[in-house]
């Protein structure tokens, strides 16, 4: 079979249109490369529309107190101080700068009474942070982004004659394969979904921010697109994921009625006054406040009442409670039978605000769930359980460049496929901040690095030649397995044995079931033709999603303990020594290899930030030694 | 515990195609997408459909269900018969690709034709200051999902491929009024570019973008008709000189405004397509009843104009009211989508 190819040039390529990939490619032009994005679905579609609640940001629009060192120590706090220090550093630092941005963009954020950017409530987060626009700040953010890069092409357009000159957008297009020359990176290959054609960029330095894994789960918030091609991109091109057994489940996405299973309940439902009850209808979350935050939330009803209308001198109530903990309350909740039929509890809003101000607080949230479901937010409670939600692990980068971990050179990684930020659990709003400001920082290094180059790295044939061929395979087969019989086969086994609460033994089991699934997905048959094929989409990406699931069971049957989004029946605490230890996995061959590395180090200056007696729950004796005699000394 | 539905589903590419029969599982609660999808895991793994988020915010999963201009995730299969044949069509502005997948690259040439944001001069970040309730007109159309179906509806381009050139459609409308209201843009001139460049002028007004807009945009009163009614200090346009006329004659005949609204609604203005009547059930073809939903080759409706007030202009009640943008010249206890008769499309199996 002859294959036609269409071959492109760029300075930088982008993979992924989500907020962390324009944000790169934006900075990417802006350093004068020439620059493609590309993306699985089309421009302005991908996951970052979702997003609801909003960006965090020390901006102090709302409460003056709030500054970098708060929001430093939330999100060292809510990740169980395994994030990558400086990631965390310069994201509570750089955050208000990219949301000001993108007020230049042209975003329009819901404002204060003195006109700057409204600040609200979110769990985990000390002061009011996240910059939001009703319940519809992701596709805020991707809107604004979208519309600078068309004003970037305007640009070019009065410049050059051409919107394209310098950056272009390859809507509905997917990567299949990295290329390298050497251990430098060449180059992607793929394919347009419309037609089936192949597409092959030749370029010395690409930035993956292509999203999450969540597919690989049976309840999940997320679409189709995110089948962990990036984190499988990255570990075939010789870089290295870490932290992947951490997943987050959000506590509250709708378990019932069937049309929304999935979809997620805002978290400012609870911001906003919501409550958890079960079906004995007791608010339990009381029973659930672990003693590192009691001191931070309230013991009555009515103590917890009062702080939404007066949190100075109040504690917050429980249902504000990082939201692992608040997972891991309802799963115990249904678990001891005190949970709805459909395996869920209730959220109550109904009962807590009037109608009329659930309607203009929550607007789009209650036409979702009335034309959707019918169901009357303003009238019942919600029935909700937890959902797979976000994957804090990714690719392994250096955290000033962005630059993938590894053999590999010229790679980045921005996004929520990139790890270490948000350390074992992320906070709510850290996500849309986090795209904005490592994209920003992908982008510009991406450049730099072009700069720095001397030889362009060039695309060996025969490596586009087997991209070709393992990309047709699925078609060429007739006897294989439908990829949609083998996605649901994965999903049982991630969501029953790799799923919110883990054992050793179930986590064993999952390995070998995995074992079996790669072969069967070797073997993947996909009916049809190459146009606008979902079937041979699918079992192209099924091999990601095994690869990337294979890295989560390894690293959660490693780690023996329970911390953030990993938790494990049979080792129910969290262990200061595992706190020392990222699990970081490559690829050895078409195997998965997982290795210990140590976390670097908190510098002296932002250790002092945190009191002796909240890092004595982290931290080793032997580092809390360290940390007195920094005290010591600084007397 | 589900049953089994029929199913129509428009399976081809460019080259033509057909609408094929299934026979699919439907369970309680579910939608249209998740039907869809069924058939994809089931007898039709190729089946070429746009997804994304399946809870209305990406606007990927536009198509004609029954002939209507839908959200498949957000069309609850409640809301037909059970022994309903539902149809499934791609949109018709758009050439198809492969089955319900359209290529809506028209809507992203217009995107890149419009203005941008211009920043205003001498203003650093972090220091733009703006009132919540300035923002909040702007606000209300960038909510819009970018699903096109405004866009697939509008007779200008629907029914006339050659205006596309002109024509930037009433999604990029809205981007023009947003623009134009936005307390900070430093530009002055969106009104006239929207006039002169993107054939604001070919717009009478007919509405039907807004009945179809899932995020429930006023676009025609709370941005084409201000752009036009602004806009017309300047120049002459003949549909506002012409709306004027008529109200200025009935305004001594009836009271203002109620006048204008119960028009619209009694379909003085756009006019239902008078369509033959339904066959028995048992004589009907789905082929036909996809076609007969929505009639094509309807004239296109006289123009109506906005209500006007005593000097001849709009009310900008809209400053002054307590929700962003002017009030719904339906009245605004009327919830969006509209009921079904009371759109430019008939239901197969409504009764006319
Ligand atoms: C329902 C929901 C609500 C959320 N709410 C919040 C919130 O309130 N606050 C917050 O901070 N975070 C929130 N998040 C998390 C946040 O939205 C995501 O983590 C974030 O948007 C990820 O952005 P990204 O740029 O990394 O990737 P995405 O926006 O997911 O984009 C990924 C891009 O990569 C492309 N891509 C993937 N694979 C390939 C391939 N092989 N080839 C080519 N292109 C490819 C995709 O097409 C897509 O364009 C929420 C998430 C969900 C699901
Ligand atoms: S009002 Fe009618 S003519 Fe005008 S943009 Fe909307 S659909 Fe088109
Ligand atoms: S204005 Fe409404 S109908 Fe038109 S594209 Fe936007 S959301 Fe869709
Ligand atoms: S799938 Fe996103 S709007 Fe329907």
């Amino acid at each position: 079979m002859t294959t036609r190819i269409e071959r492109h040039h760029y300075d930088v390529v982008v993979i992924g249109a989500g907020g962390a990939g324009l944000r790169a490619a934006i900075e990417a032009r802006l350093a004068g490369k020439k620059t493609a994005i590309i993306s699985k679905s089309l421009f302005g579609k991908a996951h970052t529309v979702m997003a609801e609640g909003g960006a965090a940001a020390a901006m102090g629009n709302v409460n003056s107190r709030d500054n970098w060192m708060v929001h430093f120590r939330d999100t060292m706090r809510g990740g169980k101080f395994l994030n990558n220090f400086r990631m965390a550093e310069l994201h509570a630092k750089e955050s208000p700068s990219r949301i000001w941005e993108l007020e230049t963009y042209g975003a329009l954020f819901d404002r204060t009474k003195s006109g700057k950017i409204s600040q609200r409530n979110f769990g985990g987060h000390e002061y009011p942070r996240l910059a939001h626009v009703g319940d519809r700040t992701g596709l805020e953010l991707i809107r604004t982004l979208q519309q600078k890069i068309v004003s970037l092409q305007q640009e070019d357009k009065r410049e050059h004659g051409d919107y394209e000159a310098r950056i272009k957008v390859f809507s509905e297009t997917t990567i299949t394969e990295l290329l390298l020359d050497g251990d430098r990176v060449a180059g992607a290959f793929g394919y347009y979904r419309e037609s089936g054609e192949f597409v092959l960029f030749s370029a010395p330095a690409v930035v993956l921010a292509t999203g999450g894994v969540g597919r690989s789960y049976k309840v999940t918030s997320n679409s189709w697109e995110y089948t962990g091609d990036g984190h499988a991109l990255a570990l075939r091109a010789g870089a290295t994921l870490i932290n992947m057994e951490f997943l987050q489940f959000h506590p509250t996405g709708m378990v019932w009625p069937p049309s929304v299973k999935g979809i997620l309940v805002t978290e400012s439902v609870r911001g906003d006054g919501g409550v958890l009850k079960n079906s004995e209808g007791k608010r339990f979350m009381f029973d659930y406040v672990p003693d590192l935050f009691r001191r931070q939330y309230a013991e009555t009803e009515e103590e917890a009442d009062r702080w939404y209308t007066d949190p100075d001198n109040n504690r917050r109530p429980p249902e504000l409670l990082p939201r692992d903990e608040v997972a891991r309350a309802i799963n115990s909740e249904v678990k001891a039978g005190r949970g709805t039929p459909a395996g869920g509890v209730l959220l109550d809003i109904a009962s807590r605000l009037p109608a009329e101000e659930i309607r203009r607080r929550l607007p789009s949230m209650y036409h979702q769930f009335k034309e959707l479901a019918d169901v009357d937010i303003t009238k019942e409670p919600m029935e909700v359980g937890p959902t797979c939600h976000y994957v804090m692990g990714g690719v392994e980068v250096d955290p000033d460049t962005a630059a993938a971990a590894g053999r590999v050179q010229g790679l980045f990684a921005a996004g929520e496929v990139s790890g270490g930020m948000h350390g074992s659990n992320r906070l709510g709003g850290n996500s849309l901040s986090d795209l904005l400001v490592f994209g920003k920082r992908a982008g510009e290094h991406a450049a730099s690095y072009v700069d720095g180059l001397g030889r362009r790295p060039q695309v060996a044939t025969p490596d586009v030649e087997a991209a070709v061929d393992a990309a047709l395979a699925p078609l060429q087969r007739d006897t294989g397995e439908s990829p949609y019989a083998l996605q649901q086969d994965l999903q049982a086994v991630m969501g029953d044995l790799v799923g919110i609460i883990r054992r050793r033994g179930e986590l064993e089991d999952a390995l070998v079931r995995l074992g079996a699934l790669r072969e069967r997905v070797a073997k993947v048959s996909a009916a049809g033709g190459r146009r606008y094929n979902p079937g041979w989409h699918l079992a192209l990406d099924l091999r990601n999603m095994l690869v990337v699931s294979e890295c989560t069971a390894k690293a959660a049957l490693e780690r023996e303990e329970s911390r953030g989004g990993h938790t494990r029946e049979d080792f129910p605490t969290m262990e200061p020594t595992w706190r020392r230890v990222n699990l970081v996995c490559s690829l050895d061959g078409d195997q998965v290899r997982l290795e210990r590395k140590p976390l670097p180090k908190l510098p002296p200056e932002l250790f002092r930030l945190f009191e002796r007696a909240e890092l004595a729950k982290y931290l080793t004796d032997e580092e809390l030694a360290e940390f007195d005699a920094l005290a010591e000394e600084a007397k | 515990m589900g049953t089994k539905r029929q199913f129509k589903v428009w399976r081809g590419d460019e080259n033509g195609g057909e609408l094929q029969d299934y026979q699919v599982e439907v369970n309680e609660g579910e939608v249209v997408l998740d039907v869809i999808h069924r058939m994809q895991a089931t007898d039709a793994p190729d089946l070429a459909c746009r997804w994304n988020c399946k809870a209305g915010k990406c606007g990927s999963c536009s198509m004609e269900i029954n002939g209507l201009p839908r959200l498949a995730c957000m069309t609850r299969m409640s809301t037909f018969e059970e022994t309903e044949t539902v149809t499934v069509t791609p949109l018709r502005t758009f050439p198809v690709i492969r089955d319900l997948v359209t290529d809506v690259s028209f809507n992203y040439t217009k995107a890149r034709e419009t203005p941008a944001f211009a920043p205003p001069a001498g203003v650093a970040p972090g220091e733009y200051r703006m009132q919540q309730v300035d923002v909040e007109r702007s606000q209300e159309f960038r909510k819009c999902i970018e699903c096109f179906l405004c866009q697939n509806t509008c007779h200008v381009i629907r029914d006339h491929e050659d205006n596309k050139k002109a024509f930037a459609g009433p999604r990029y409308f809205i981007r023009a009024a947003e623009l134009d209201m936005h307390p900070l843009d430093a530009r002055t001139d969106r009104r006239e570019y929207a006039q002169e460049a993107q054939g604001l002028g070919y717009c009478n007004i007919t509405k039907c973008c807004t009945e179809v807009c899932p995020e429930h945009i006023k676009i025609t009163d709370n941005a084409i008709i201000p752009m036009k009614e602004r806009v017309v200090d300047r120049r002459y346009d003949p549909l506002v000189w012409l709306g004027s006329k008529i109200f200025r004659r009935e305004k001594g005949e009836a009271p203002r405004g109620s006048a204008a609204i119960t028009a619209t609604n009694t379909g003085a203005g756009p006019q239902l397509p008078t369509v033959t009547p339904v066959p028995p059930a048992g004589e009907r073809s789905p082929e036909a009843d996809a076609e007969r939903a929505v009639n094509w080759h309807r004239a296109v409706p006289a123009p109506v104009a906005p209500p006007v007030g005593d000097n001849g202009m709009l009310a900008v009640s809209e400053f002054a009211f307590d929700r962003p943008a002017a009030p719904s010249p339906f009245g605004d206890d009327v919830r969006f989508p509209m009921p079904p008769n009371q759109l430019n499309y008939s239901h197969p199996d409504q009764p006319l």
